[in-house]
């Protein structure tokens, strides 16, 4: 479970987050959306406690940040852009490094695991600098649950995914977060996000302008919303 | 304690893993270290006792133009690649990313000094097989690696980051530089014990400090 109480981020004197509060039940999946520069990566980092808060309160499984960050950073699996995995390495060595950092237990026994969950077991011993970006971004989704994390962060994790990868994708984060996963992901694509998450939330200038359920929610309100919000 | 060690490990192994598959850091430093012998060589065309004179200083110049190459892509390339995070999100102490670090750069600068003695040797006709050097080779190479990896954390985190690690790291190795130079001087020119072993003593002493300075602050570099 996530939850921000009243969050502000400044980058020296420049605000870039003003009394966010967002809350992420046990189970739940909610897309953060919003134009370019609203905050929203910043709003993940903080969550994934690579960025300190400069004021209000985030809690992640009932631990604090930054206080408690190596807790937080125990249950959290982390999806961005960027794959985190390394070229020069293989597609199982990539994920007994990754393994070894979080101390995951019958190391071996989940590599398999996870490596069928992602469709890569025939890829296992490839080097990561070989597959493709959807192939990766898959890899990169294994590495993420490789420690059975309780709650988990995509940031655009669709980018540079050709139609037929996205779909794969979407697979993928749907049987994640059927696991009672606690998920929060940032993302530009209004009607795959209405078809994923369970609620929608858009930050604007700073804070959050809409937070509503999916279910019942066209997409063409959604897009005039968003739309009106985004300027 | 020992998800700490295994951590340690596991960085340090995923690094020279890499590196045996890619050969781009340790090849590029060997290239370069090769070539810095070679010019000194030809550019200080010295008789046999000028040359005993300045052979530790060139050898050391070698070693530590060689080390800020690797040292320059330690944190620079996981910056780059945006794998600085996979690390930062690990719930493992940010030390143990420094020892990680630390021990895969020990490994490659060791590796180019293994190449670069035999080579010295034959072209300076001085005889650097001597367990004593050696030993110095091993303390200066540790506190230099030990500052620069420091160093090298915190240039990766500015824009200018490939020329900022040798500004930020010449000035504050000059003790080691210092120690490393008189004590292997000493040594080939079989100076007396005592003299030696001050220099060696300040080795030891920057390394010690250097290294508890870096357990300190680390965590404080790696974080925005």
């Amino acid at each position: 479970m996530i939850e921000i109480h009243n969050l502000t981020k400044n980058f020296g004197m420049k605000p870039v987050l003003r009394g966010v509060n967002l809350t992420v039940e046990r189970g739940e999946f909610v897309a953060l959306m919003g134009p370019n520069g609203a905050g929203k990566t910043t709003l993940l980092r903080i969550v994934a406690s690579l960025t300190r808060p400069t004021l209000g309160r985030v809690r992640v499984n009932s631990f604090d940040l930054p206080a408690h960050a190596d807790s937080v950073r125990r249950v959290l699996g982390v999806v961005s852009h960027h794959t985190l995995l390394y070229g020069d390495l293989t597609a199982e060595e990539n994920l007994r490094f990754y393994g070894q950092l979080y101390s995951v237990e019958n190391l071996s026994k989940r590599i398999d695991d996870v490596l069928n969950q992602v469709g890569l077991s025939k890829r296992r011993h490839d080097l990561v600098r070989s597959f493709s970006r959807g192939m990766a971004q898959r890899l990169s989704i294994g590495r993420a649950v490789l420690h059975s994390p309780d709650v988990m962060l995509f940031d655009e994790p669709h980018t540079g995914l050709d139609q037929e990868a996205s779909a794969m994708l979407d697979k993928l984060l749907k049987s994640v977060a059927a696991q009672g996963r606690s998920v929060l992901m940032i993302s530009h694509d209004l009607p795959r996000s209405l078809q994923l998450a369970d609620r929608v939330t858009i930050l604007s200038h700073g804070k959050i302008a809409y937070d509503s359920p999916t279910k019942n929610l066209s997409l063409a309100d959604f897009a005039k919303t968003y739309n009106e919000l985004a300027q | 304690m020992k998800s700490y060690l295994q951590a340690i490990l596991a960085i340090a192994h995923k690094d020279l893993a890499a590196e045996i598959r890619s050969r781009e850091l340790v090849s590029a430093m060997l290239v370069f270290s090769l070539l810095v012998v070679l010019i000194f060589n030809f550019a200080l065309d010295l008789d046999k006792s000028a040359r005993e004179n300045v052979a530790a200083g060139v050898l050391w110049v070698t070693f530590t133009f060689a080390g800020t190459l690797g040292l320059n892509r330690t944190f620079a390339a996981e910056k780059d690649r945006g794998s600085l995070d996979g690390l930062l999100l690990a719930p493992v102490d940010r030390t143990a990313i420094y020892f990680g670090k630390l021990i895969s750069t020990l490994v490659f600068m060791l590796l180019v000094e293994a190449v670069v003695l035999p080579v010295f040797t034959v072209l300076y006709g001085i005889s650097l097989f001597n367990i004593l050097l050696f030993g110095v080779i091993l303390l200066g190479t540790f506190g230099y690696g030990g500052v620069g990896t420091l160093l090298a954390c915190m240039a990766a985190q500015t824009r200018t980051r490939d020329v900022m690690l040798p500004i930020l790291l010449f000035p504050v190795t000059v003790p080691v530089m210092l120690g490393a130079v008189r004590a292997s001087t000493g040594i080939l020119a079989n100076a007396e014990w005592g003299e030696i072993l001050t220099w060696i003593n300040i080795l030891v002493v920057y390394d010690v400090i250097f290294v508890a300075v870096a357990v300190m602050v680390f965590d404080y570099l790696i974080e925005e």
